[in-house]
């Protein structure tokens, strides 16, 4: 790994070649413990300067927009705007196969062993800090929200949709979202 | 030596794949979005484990290197071995993959139009609401006792207030759990 001194890549000129985009994201699949997004903007703006820390932001935005994984959504925009489909094919690939075969190779290990008394407790251990991984997400992407009484309403009724009514929710979010669009009305 | 997780029939393996291409779809912003509904199928509308057994698997794709999507792989492993994890994993990755690469460019020709920044502030509190329900459920099916509970709200709080890495708190939950205090 070299420390790369140009801030902004030349137009034409520093554009990264299918084999530096798999080599990139590789390297975000392995360290991306405990969410890769911050992994993501390390390597991408401050590494590899393969885009400006504004267009890094701009293109996050639409990453989150669209539905599934957002790291996978990013992998597969960076790679396809350098490269075409290969770029997002080698992005991707790099991004997924080291984590796929460790993720794998644990749980094989946890099927051997996970009977056990000692590794149920640990596991049990594990998955209530879990959890308080999941509340701190939750409320960092909240955080915004502070003082918003539009957007924590909007907030609260999908909590209580989903967590307390319990309802599908496939439903709630074809309500909710173009409900919460249309209130929205001007840019905060 | 291990045949249950080699195991897996053809209709595993389609339920998976239709499953996750399913929740991929709906998965705006981001995997935690649909967890409860992730949970909800695999352990009552498909039996294929205990709810305490969905949550180790999700712990464990928190622990383990890259994006906590792995959670398809794993569980996709767990129901139906190599080609399971292959198809659940291929299943949540393809649909948003296709969608990504189809709306890049569109994306960066609009970047200046105020309806972009208004469908993402509308968007915003949706995902904060979904991923809260998410957090929220997880939660009440890891605290089986106030010590775990205590123990979600401490790594809660800690994430928030402190930079510490949170591989090292989920090693001290491992722990704390092994030592048999939660």
């Amino acid at each position: 790994m070299q420390p790369i001194p140009h801030p902004e890549p030349q137009p034409g000129t520093g554009l990264p070649g299918v084999g530096a985009l798999f080599g990139g994201f590789f390297s975000i699949g392995i360290c991306g413990f405990g969410g890769t997004l911050p992994w993501a903007r390390r390597m991408v703006v401050e590494q590899r300067g393969w885009l400006a820390a504004s267009e890094f932001t701009d293109l996050l935005a639409l990453c989150q927009f669209l539905p599934g994984p957002n790291i996978v959504n990013f992998a597969v925009c960076l790679g396809a705007r350098f490269r075409g489909p290969a770029g997002a094919a080698a992005a991707l690939a790099g991004l997924l196969s080291a984590p796929m075969v460790i993720v794998m190779t644990l749980g094989a290990l946890y099927g051997a062993y996970g009977g056990h008394a000692v590794v149920g407790r640990a596991f049990h251990g594990l998955a209530a800090a879990a959890s308080g991984l999941v509340l701190a997400t939750a409320l960092q992407i909240a955080a915004p929200l502070r003082g918003r009484a539009l957007g924590l309403a909007v907030a609260g009724v999908a909590l209580l949709a989903i967590a307390v009514l319990r309802l599908p929710l496939l439903p709630t979010m074809l309500v909710l979202a173009p409900l919460s669009v249309a209130l929205h009305r001007t840019p905060r | 030596m291990t045949p249950p997780w080699l195991a897996g029939s053809w209709a595993d393996i389609g339920a998976l794949g239709g499953l996750f291409a399913q929740l991929s779809l709906i998965s705006v912003g981001g995997v935690n979005t649909v967890l409860p509904e992730l949970q909800r199928q695999v352990v009552q509308v498909h039996r294929w484990m205990s709810g305490a057994e969905f949550v180790a698997l999700y712990a464990l794709a928190q622990a383990a290197p890259g994006p906590n999507m792995l959670v398809s792989t794993l569980i996709g492993w767990r129901v139906a071995g190599l080609a399971g994890a292959l198809t659940a994993t291929a299943a949540l990755v393809g649909p948003p993959a296709l969608l990504s690469y189809a709306t890049g460019h569109a994306w960066q020709y609009f970047r200046d139009r105020p309806w972009r920044r208004r469908v993402q502030a509308g968007l915003t509190p949706v995902t904060a609401g979904l991923v809260m329900a998410a957090a929220v459920l997880l939660s009440m099916t890891t605290a089986t006792g106030p010590a775990s509970a205590a123990l979600t709200l401490a790594i809660t709080a800690l994430l928030l207030t402190t930079r510490i890495h949170p591989l090292w708190l989920l090693a001290a939950g491992g722990l704390l759990g092994m030592a048999g205090l939660v």
